[in-house]
């Protein structure tokens, strides 16, 4: 299988993932698609690793996938502080810095 | 056809579905369980990738822990009552969907062209499949320092989410 047809996915895996953070007013929504994207950049890693012969790409998918983690708990941690002060998760409502 | 290739397009074709279910369904719940299917079908691709611990890692870390943090606070809001409301307006969307479009493109066009670059590394380089020891062993000796820079990002989010919540618990009470 040809390396192209793994990057052409990936890219369009990041593209719905873009649209998504576009079109979506819902944080969690939001939060999702931002995982989506970070996937789509892990299987170009993994794919272009392969086709090189090399590992280091398996190994920076292994931090990717740890930052997001981190990502994911601090993020939607925010998201259910801001739920509490405003009753809303829509991006559109939540405007202002001060609570 | 052999069995890479149809397994590919299966993979793909079930991970590009469930992509476009996470940006199109309402309800956030029903957002989160198309991700946890494309998450699958993308392990699935790491496989065929030859890739099986980040495969594993992936099913375990992802579609495991990740997605059931995302499911929790889906449940503890108890999102399904607000989410109907406040779509974006069509002339919007539409110049989104353009947008999207025009960035796929792009997207495509360099995934062929760099594709085309790497082609001469490819053939010489065998297609075999990674195993946990060399990742191990390069995570251990190259990237060691990234490593634990690593489990320092993972300790301050860790901190900070209990802060997070620790204040909003005292200003309750």
């Amino acid at each position: 299988m040809a390396l192209e047809y793994y990057l052409v996915l990936s890219a369009l895996l990041f593209t719905i993932g873009v649209i998504g953070v576009l079109v979506r007013r819902n944080a969690i929504i939001i939060f999702m698609c931002i995982e989506l994207m970070l996937n789509a950049a892990n299987l170009a890693f993994v794919a272009i690793s392969r086709n090189l012969g090399e590992t280091t790409g398996q190994v920076f998918v292994f931090f990717v996938m740890a930052v997001a983690a981190a990502e994911v708990a601090i993020g939607l941690a925010i998201i259910v502080s801001v739920f509490k002060h405003r009753q809303t998760i829509n991006v559109d409502e939540i405007n202002a810095l001060k609570g | 056809m052999n069995a890479e290739q149809i397994l590919f397009i299966l993979f793909g074709a079930v991970s590009l579905i469930g992509a476009v279910s996470v940006i199109s369904f309402r309800h956030p719940i029903y957002s989160a369980l198309s991700l946890v299917v494309t998450f699958f079908a993308q392990a699935g691709l790491f496989v065929l990738l030859g890739a099986h611990f980040v495969a594993a890692v992936q099913v375990i870390v992802y579609a495991g822990a990740i997605m059931v943090l995302f499911l929790f606070v889906i449940m503890l809001l108890n999102l399904g009552t607000l989410s109907a409301k406040g779509p974006i307006g069509p002339k919007l969307k539409g110049f989104a969907v353009i947008l999207g479009i025009l960035l796929a493109i792009e997207g495509i066009y360099i995934a062929v062209n760099s594709a085309s670059d790497t082609a001469v590394a490819a053939a010489e380089s065998a297609t075999g499949t990674t195993t946990t020891y060399d990742i191990g062993k390069l995570l251990f000796s190259e990237y060691l320092l990234p490593f634990e820079v690593t489990s320092l990002i993972l300790l301050a989010a860790l901190i900070g989410v209990i802060v997070l919540v620790k204040r909003e618990s005292q200003e309750e009470n």
